[in-house]
């Protein structure tokens, strides 16, 4: 079983226009990597030099990757990737 | 009639047109706004906004909306209440509460915000406005929402205490109570904005919603005659509002309206939630996120969206920031009320309580023209304070045991 994950609006036109998309386990920033072959350009808009874009939340099966590992975090089989932008809010 | 150039990210600087959309497709930068202030300028008068009615709107040139305002026609213009009583208490000579406890209509700085998100949702042609929110938010598109006419879809963390739930559903909006906390209730909502197309006043809203916290600052300035103040004490959950008030002050400046800006921004948080002030203590610009923990809900946000740029704000102005303590809240909501008659939420026992640290530690001269942000209304969380006040004087209905009483009280 795949890894999925989800995919925001501002990526989705490089995604052709798909909300979900599959990659492969291994740590967060491989599978970004990986994802960007499929879907170029989507490794640089939400990293940089290995590293997560600071407005960019990744969470995986809904805890925020900052709380693991970073972009080291590993992702199983079966897992459910979100990227999330940042969102305002509270005060 | 609009002033809005556009949209532009704030960390790449791409250019965007007006739409609802909150990040750069490019690097996941927020949007911010883009004015022409060089056409402001001179149109913006003194005058011109003395004449115009006690509201957030008399500022409306420096508000991303084309047209007339539609919501919030009676939002804004809280008192600047000189604090003297509460001042003699800490040795201060100057100090001011921004009572936003009285904001229409429904008590918090967020009615600020919700009017221009409304008004500009209505813009783009929406009929359904939603949000994610600790309380105050709910409560305020819950409300600006029905006299509106909008559909409301409102997201809240069930754990939120019941007189905020209560004072939601009074408006009768769609209120989703989700298990979990604000930050889980924002990731899901940036989900459901995915696939719903309505006005998400604090996602596809966002950069025209968070302008609207820059009249609490332009109101400041105005109401001290013009003048900005020389130290502000804000608090902060996301961070927007302290950078808001920061870009109210520098915009005034730049069309006109006042010569000078040398206000220091004070960032207050409490101690179980926070990520903005820890960042500024260690002179880091890097935002650890964390697990909230603290009575201060309306401040609860982990993962500070604007964090990164208010710790830049601080560092910039010269301010700092302080964390306290629960029970350091208590004390400071108690204080605030019997000393000016204020009864804040728990969000303003965080501002005086971090005010207090602020000013004993040097941080904030006794002299300085000091300014507190007070944002919601002490009525709304109740709970945060119960079996902390004191108990009334139970007596039977007769002079006697009223005399017994008094007597009582006499000697205390």
């Amino acid at each position: 079983m795949p890894v999925k994950v989800k995919i925001p609006v501002p990526l989705q036109r490089l995604t052709g226009g798909k909300e979900e998309v599959e990659g492969n386990p291994g740590t967060v920033i491989s599978l970004i990597q990986s994802l960007d072959q499929k879907y170029p350009g989507l490794a640089e808009r939400i990293s940089e030099g290995g590293k997560l874009r600071r407005f960019v939340n990744i969470y995986v099966n809904e805890e925020d990757v900052r709380f693991k590992n970073n972009e080291e975090t590993q992702v199983m089989d079966g897992d459910e990737v979100s990227i999330v932008p940042a969102i305002a809010g509270g005060i | 009639m609009g002033f809005v150039r556009g949209l532009k990210c704030r960390e790449c600087g791409r250019e965007y047109s007006v739409d609802p959309i909150y990040v750069c497709e490019f690097c996941f930068g927020p949007l911010e706004v883009v004015y022409d202030y060089d056409g402001i300028k001179g149109v913006l008068t003194r005058e011109k906004i003395l004449s115009r009615p006690q509201n957030l709107w008399r500022y409306r040139e420096l508000l991303p909306i084309d047209g007339e305002p539609t919501c919030g026609l009676n939002s804004g213009f809280t008192p600047l209440v000189r604090a003297d009583k509460l001042g003699a208490y800490l040795g201060m000579k100057n100090l001011y509460i921004k009572d936003d406890t009285v904001t229409h209509p429904t008590l918090s700085f967020k009615d600020r915000v919700v009017a221009v998100a409304l008004s500009k949702a209505r813009e783009f042609g929406f009929d359904t406005v939603a949000c994610a929110s600790t309380g105050n938010l709910a409560h305020s598109v819950s409300a600006h929402g029905a006299s509106g006419g909008f559909k409301r879809f409102i997201f809240i963390p069930s754990t939120l205490e019941k007189s905020k739930i209560i004072a939601s559903l009074v408006y009768e909006p769609n209120l989703i109570a989700v298990d979990g906390n604000y930050d889980d209730v924002n990731r899901l909502c940036s989900e459901v904005a995915n696939k719903y197309k309505w006005a998400f006043v604090n996602i596809n809203i966002r950069p025209f919603y968070a302008e609207g916290s820059k009249t609490q600052g332009y109101e400041i300035v105005e109401q001290l005659g013009w003048h900005t103040p020389d130290a502000v004490v804000v608090p902060s959950a996301s961070g927007s509002l302290l950078t808001k008030i920061w870009k109210s002050f520098k915009e005034m400046k730049e069309v006109g309206l006042v010569n000078d800006v040398n206000t220091k921004v004070f960032s207050a948080q409490a101690t179980g939630c926070s990520p903005i002030v820890a960042a500024i203590k260690a002179g880091v610009d890097v935002i650890k996120p964390v697990k909230p923990n603290t009575i201060a809900k309306s401040l609860a946000i982990g993962n500070p969206a604007d964090g990164y740029y208010a710790t830049q704000v601080v560092k910039e102005s010269g301010g700092f920031g302080a964390d306290v303590s629960d029970s350091e809240i208590i004390d400071a909501i108690k204080l605030l009320a019997r000393t000016e008659g204020i009864f804040g939420e728990t969000a303003g026992g965080v501002t005086l309580a971090s005010a207090i640290q602020l000013i004993e530690s040097g941080h904030i001269d006794r002299d300085a023209v000091t300014v507190l942000c007070i944002t919601g209304n002490g009525l709304k969380t109740k709970e945060a304070i119960a079996g902390h006040t004191g108990e009334p004087y139970h007596i039977n209905p007769n002079m006697k045991s009223f005399e017994e009483a008094l007597a009582k009280i006499n000697t205390k």
